[in-house]
């Protein structure tokens, strides 16, 4: 089944995983700007990342038949360094025009203090000033439900920011019903030991519906695993599910999604029909 | 909305040798930690996993969620004070 993954950071990926994901059906990612496993020393660092992802990787993903789209931030996890975040942040306006960025992202919390507040909010002014759309991460473990609902308040302070043109990633059964009420766009990550599995992300699509839901592998430098989204669409045809509800899930939910940026007009349609196993 | 299951297989039959495996996995994991460690009453992740187990061994749905908040931190809705973070715009 020819499938989007609208979280997965290739720049940590080797090139078979580009050939892997197309042979799996993968027509097109979204990379969203992440820690890169350091702090980075200067504002310089981020430049030279945000060509990466605006110049290299669609290069990379082009030569396997991937459309390659991306998101610009400086991480939740940097962004405790104020002075280096306002740095970056001034300089993203530059690649807004790119042809393959979607909006700011990811974004977010990860210890949900204060320094990181700040920054999320002024990300937030960022996308509201250029209407960009907008991919929150939201914290790990102990902290994501804590971190989650605070995302959440300082969401609702922006009420020029339309809650259909924002995703909340790596939701879990404890945070996914907020997002969605909220309105917002919900994420599920599938990793092997922290965030969702496919079953688990299954069992949400059944007890939630698939309305405003997306899937992701979030494939990194850690443990995480680029075909995660194949695994979920194994595990939804293991319970019987039909083809035309997984696909609504793995394909046109992000779809949806990114067609609210003017730079998606670039995306090609896959020619797959949908095949019903019902 | 709910969506539900079509398979012909009755979930029990799809899950009971995962769900064996993972009930045995947890056993020996926490025979591996009270073999070695010591004190482990007083270790606050410990007496969240006692939590956690708890609520397996009750006839309610919705245990994964109950589980995930054993394992949360708080939520305050006065976080912003708590912080000094402005409310909707940054000073």
């Amino acid at each position: 089944m020819d499938y989007i993954d609208p979280h997965i950071h290739m720049v940590s990926r080797t090139t078979d995983d580009y050939e892997t994901l197309a042979k799996m059906g993968c027509v097109a990612l979204s990379e969203p700007a992440f820690w890169a496993g350091f702090d980075r020393g200067s504002a310089h660092g981020f430049r030279d990342y945000f060509r990466q992802l605006t110049e290299v990787e669609p290069r990379r993903a082009a030569a396997y038949g991937i459309q390659h789209y991306t998101w610009l931030c400086i991480n939740a996890k940097e962004a405790e360094n104020v002075p280096l975040a306002r740095e970056v942040i001034a300089m993203i306006p530059e690649f807004l025009d790119c042809p393959n960025v979607l909006g700011i992202g990811e974004i977010g919390l990860n210890k949900n203090t204060r320094n990181e507040s700040i920054v999320f909010l002024e990300h937030l002014q960022l996308a509201t000033a250029h209407h960009q759309l907008v991919l929150i991460h939201t914290p790990h473990l102990e902290d994501k439900y804590q971190g989650t609902r605070m995302i959440l308040d300082m969401l609702s302070d922006f009420r020029e920011l339309e809650p259909q043109r924002v995703l909340v990633d790596h939701v879990e059964e404890h945070t996914i019903r907020h997002v969605l009420e909220a309105g917002y766009w919900a994420g599920m990550t599938m990793y092997p030991v922290t965030k969702c599995t496919p079953a688990r992300a299954a069992d949400l699509v059944e007890r939630f519906g698939p309305e405003r839901i997306c899937v992701n592998s979030a494939g990194d430098w850690g443990p995480s695993k680029p075909t995660a989204v194949p695994d979920f669409i194994l595990e939804m045809r293991r319970r019987g599910h039909a083809d035309s509800l997984i696909r609504q899930i793995v394909y046109e939910n992000p779809r949806t999604f990114f067609s609210q940026s003017a730079n998606f007009v670039t995306f090609q349609p896959s020619s797959e029909g949908v095949e019903s196993r019902q | 909305m709910n969506v539900a299951s079509h398979s012909d297989t009755p979930v029990l039959d799809r899950e009971f040798l995962e769900i064996r495996n993972l009930i045995l996995q947890l056993g020996a994991a926490l025979d591996r930690v009270e073999r070695v460690d010591l004190l482990r009453e007083d270790d606050h992740r410990w007496q969240r996993i006692v939590e956690a187990l708890a609520v397996l061994d009750q006839d309610r749905d919705q245990r994964a969620e109950r589980i995930q908040m054993i394992f949360s931190r708080d939520y305050s809705p006065a976080w912003r004070e708590q912080l000094g973070v402005q409310t909707n715009r940054v000073i």
